[in-house]
């Protein structure tokens, strides 16, 4: 002991505290023990333990301590820093101690709730603090950065999502750029009939807010287009983005919809996207009447000006305000934003892949989203339930979990699906005399009044089979099946399979990323999850945010979801963006790579390892060199540079080496 | 293209017109095919469930002895093709089982190493040898003639490898490519019947049954499949089930004598007569 207090003269003098965190660390640690034990390491000037380090008074201890023993270093040994290391922060600078002249050590998840044996814990604490308290003599003062930010914003995908989170930042004074990329806003929302379980009309609460969208004076609406590329940072995004050519001028078309009468093609003959194919279009179209922009565009594929050069045009003549521009080319712009949400949305799972369904082999099968269309009254038929034949179904069989809660394809439950097709048992019902089945797994309605709908459904007579369907034949065994569709399910209420023919099939297919979701992570430099979904910073407590500052996410782009909660998350992304563009600045971590530029060789080898591609190459020098505003302290350069003249504030050498001995010292 | 031949028992007894067939047409496509030296039984039958482990050893030595020659293994017996895969794939999974294994095929003079690859002659005739080099070889096609093409359960599942599981096409390339037409229907894959014809006959036959009867109602004149088992279910019980349901009278033939029939070789080279349904009458209006 004493010993080891003359060696104390030229040490930093360190403060060390113990936390019991009620019984979670003291409960297995014996932390009067450790603390005796740190007080006797050299240059520990003062070590306590304390029932809630965390607390204020806990917190006031440290500082008081610092002030009144002159303190030079602080470490607590406590919980996860990923609880409190912020909180012991502000405690040394409260007592006037740099911040980071502090380390924290983990002695609840590392030790006490995860070890039994007493002793065994309790030395292991005293093994962790020994090098803490090695390591912190070699911190070096360091400075958080500024840097500003933006206060201008994109929204990629004009879906409910989009347009929620477009329309709230506008309203808060923004500047936002909404990109979508098909022709009008509106996305998935836009082809649906009615939503559950309000069954209010889905257009008639949508369009409203894409027209304010159009005439907001804080949004510039970029439909057609999309981000082809996007440099920068956090508060400060440089972003690229196409747009695509619709041979129309869009500040010039009125969408009067002449041209469309007016085309060489007498009668529409090409399927109709919007539609689900259910429908007809011409070369020259618009997706529905309440489309945004309501702006016709040209469909290159089948426009015979546009193919051969050689159309008389009636489209282009018959328009009064000269918007037809056949020669426009696709062109790029550049914007600057602060922050960026993306909302680009989902897939519908293509029912083909289930072979077992026969989607695309008989005519009666149909998926979820082309019956929403079939059932619309702005729809291909009107709003009227036929068959591709024309003739009205006495039967229709609803397949739940295509492409859902199956190990063969995805796995997840896609969250909508049994709503929606309680939703579109009803609507059947309402367009037509059909008695209608719904085969399910089980039936997931856990939202407000959503088990009320499943309710009502039940008492108006649609048929509930649980079990999943094996096959959908048109192998008839009985004069019944004869011409129709025979459904095969093991009905496991009843206990026994069973063969129910119908005339038309749906079946309600899940929701998958994008197809180009991968693309569009990488672009923007966030993560995916295994099933390629957009990854969340935290799945409960920063869900809309990304492992990339400034950049947030909102909808089914992040997973499967249905409207209400789309829009709750949209508002939650905005939100999180205007906090980031008030706040008017971004602080940055100091815990960031530097190149020791004498040093580098310009070998080049940090630079493709960099997750966050904060390292570029500086030709006229020769150097690497490390943008410290996107360096989020990974400390993957610093290990792999083959000189060593990568160095990461909090993890220089002397301090990682200093751990370990004090962590191996008996 | 040459590959080892790996016939099974049926091949080698109620299957013989598929070897024939088999070997017939690959000599005239010029796939060179040898047959496996020393095989033994691939393990199917019961035995995979009376002792799993010996079942792997007895299929894994199979494969151990296609190893010490160049050349894909051909297995045209849809329960050979499965469980040799079966074996590959869970000697590859189960180290414990491996370990087992290989070490009793070492005692035999024998070393896995798990390199082998197993495949059905379905697959190597549209994938390797190619649908164009066999309308090339295409000399008598078979138009206005109408099959059933029936695929049966095992080359398709569990490993579904090369078609589809649902709703397989490669024989129905092939027989369009005989310039035959194939009936559409849903009972590609569905029961034959297996071995309950022959263990619990009141509901083997019944599965026998369906698939003939919904074969002879789509309009063909006779099932074309690439399993001997099915085969023989549908066969040569069609006395039976005429006493128990109808009579169907429906030949049963294997892709490879359709092929063969097509590429101009003669009933006889290719065990045409070896069917208990006699398809000479379907075919002699080809």
């Amino acid at each position: 002991m004493s010993d080891n207090k003359n060696k104390q003269a030229d040490l930093p003098r360190v403060g060390f505290y113990i936390c019991h965190c009620g019984s979670n660390i003291a409960g297995t640690i014996d932390v009067v023990e450790v603390s005796k034990y740190v007080s006797g390491l050299p240059g520990v000037a003062v070590s306590r333990e304390y029932k809630y380090m965390c607390s204020d008074p806990g917190q006031e201890m440290i500082a008081q301590d610092i002030k009144d023993h002159k303190l030079e270093r602080l470490v607590v040994a406590a919980c996860s820093p990923n609880l409190h290391e912020e909180t012991f922060r502000k405690a040394a600078a409260k007592g006037g101690l740099n911040p980071f002249f502090f380390q924290m050590v983990n002695i609840r998840e590392h030790a006490s709730w995860v070890h039994t044996d007493k002793g065994a814990a309790t030395q292991k604490a005293m093994d962790l603090a020994r090098a803490a308290v090695a390591r912190v003599r070699h911190h070096q003062s360091l400075e958080k950065k500024r840097v500003p930010v933006d206060p201008n914003v994109l929204v990629v995908g004009g879906g409910i999502a989009g347009i929620h989170a477009a329309l709230t930042l506008a309203n808060a004074g923004k500047k936002v750029t909404l990109v979508e990329r098909e022709a009008t806003i509106g996305g998935h929302m836009a082809l649906f009939d009615k939503t559950f379980p309000t069954l209010d009309c889905a257009a008639c609460i949508l369009t409203p807010k894409m027209s304010a969208v159009k005439s907001h004076p804080n949004i510039k609406l970029w439909t057609y287009s999309e981000v082809e590329k996007v440099e920068g940072y956090v508060g400060n995004y440089k972003v690229k983005v196409k747009r695509k050519p619709r041979y129309v001028n869009e500040d010039l078309c009125v969408g009067c919809m002449e041209c469309i009468d007016a085309c060489v093609f007498k009668e529409a003959k090409f399927p109709d996207k919007f539609n689900q194919g259910l429908g007809k279009r011409k070369p020259v179209y618009i997706d529905f009447p309440q489309a945004t922009p309501k702006v016709v565009l040209l469909d290159p594929q089948t426009c015979i000006q546009l193919k051969t050069g050689k159309c008389k045009k009636s489209c282009a003549e018959v328009c009064d305000r000269k918007a037809f521009d056949f020669e426009q080319k696709e062109k790029f712009e550049e914007i600057q934003v602060g922050a960026i949400v993306l909302a680009t949305g989902f897939k519908a799972y293509d029912a083909k892949r289930d072979h077992q369904y026969g989607y695309g082999r008989y005519p009666g099968v149909y998926t979820a989203l082309e019956i929403e269309r079939l059932v619309n009254a702005s729809g291909p038929t009107s709003g009227e339930v036929v068959l591709r034949d024309g003739k009205k179904p006495k039967a229709v069989g609803i397949v739940h979990c295509v492409g859902s809660r199956d190990a063969k394809s995805n796995k997840w439950c896609s969250r909508v699906c049994c709503m929606y097709s309680l939703k579109l048992a009803h609507l059947i019902k309402e367009h037509s005399d059909a008695e209608v089945y719904n085969f399910y797994i089980d039936m997931r309605t856990p939202g407000k009044g959503y088990e009320e709908f499943y309710d009502k459904l039940l008492s108006e007579g649609v048929h509930f089979i649980r079990g999943r369907v094996s096959d959908v034949t048109d192998w008839a065994v009985t004069p019944e099946e004869e011409g129709r569709l025979v459904m095969r399910v093991e009905d496991t209420l009843a206990g026994f399979v069973r063969r129910i023919p119908v005339d038309m099939v749906v079946l309600s297919t899940g929701l998958e990323p994008q197809h180009d979701a991968q693309e569009v992570r990488r672009r923007f430099n966030i993560g995916c999850g295994s099933e390629g979904f957009f990854q969340e910073r935290h799945p409960k407590l920063a869900p809309v945010n990304t492992f990339t500052d400034g950049i947030y996410i909102a909808g089914a782009c992040q997973a499967p979801r249905d409207i209400p909660d789309t829009v709750a998350q949209a508002g939650a992304a905005a939100a999180e963006a205007l906090a980031l563009i008030d706040a008017g600045f971004v602080e940055l971590e100091p815990n960031t790579s530097h190149v020791i530029e004498d040093e580098c060789s310009g070998c080049k080898s940090c630079i493709p390892l960099c997750p966050y591609s904060a390292i570029s190459f500086e030709e006229n020098k020769k150097k690497a060199i490390i943008n410290e505003v996107l360096c989020k302290g990974c400390g993957v350069c610093a290990a792999a540079c083959p000189s060593g003249s990568i160095r990461q504030n909090l993890f220089e050498d002397d301090e990682i080496f200093s751990e370990i001995e004090g962590v191996l010292a008996k | 293209m040459k590959y080892q031949y790996f016939p099974g028992c049926s091949l080698k007894g109620m299957g013989k017109a598929y070897e024939e067939s088999f070997l017939a047409v690959s000599r005239a496509l010029g796939v060179e095919v040898k047959e496996l030296e020393d095989w033994n039984c691939c393990g199917a039958t019961a035995y995979m469930s009376v002792d799993e482990t010996k079942s792997y050893a007895l299929a894994g030595r199979n494969l151990a002895i296609a190893e010490r020659n160049a050349g894909d293994v051909i297995a045209p017996c849809s329960a050979c093709y499965l469980v040799l895969n079966k074996t590959m794939n869970g000697l590859k999974e189960h180290t414990e089982l491996n370990r087992k294994v290989t070490g009793a095929l070492k005692s035999a003079g024998l070393d896995y190493k798990g390199t082998a690859k197993v495949r059905h002659p379905l697959d190597v005739l549209v994938n390797d040898v190619g649908l164009e080099k066999i309308k090339k070889h295409v000399k008598a096609p078979l138009s206005g003639m109408k099959f059933a093409a029936y695929y049966g359960c095992q080359v398709v599942r569990p490993y579904a490898t090369f078609d589809d599981q649902d709703e397989p096409v490669t024989m129905d390339k092939l027989i369009a490519a005989a310039g035959a037409e194939c009936v559409t229907w849903p009972l590609k894959t569905r029961c034959c019947g297996g071995s309950l014809t022959g263990t619990v006959p009141e509901a083997g036959l019944r599965l026998a049954y369906i698939i003939l009867k919904e074969a002879k109602k789509r309009g063909a004149q006779a099932i074309v499949t690439p399993c001997p088992l099915c085969q023989f279910n549908l066969d040569g019980y069609q006395d039976q089930i005429a006493a128990k349901y109808e009579r169907i009278d429906m030949p049963v033939l294997y892709f490879t004598q359709v092929l063969g029939l097509a590429m101009g070789l003669s009933a006889s080279e290719l065990g045409i007569k070896r069917g208990i349904i006699s398809a000479e009458a379907v075919l002699a209006g080809r």
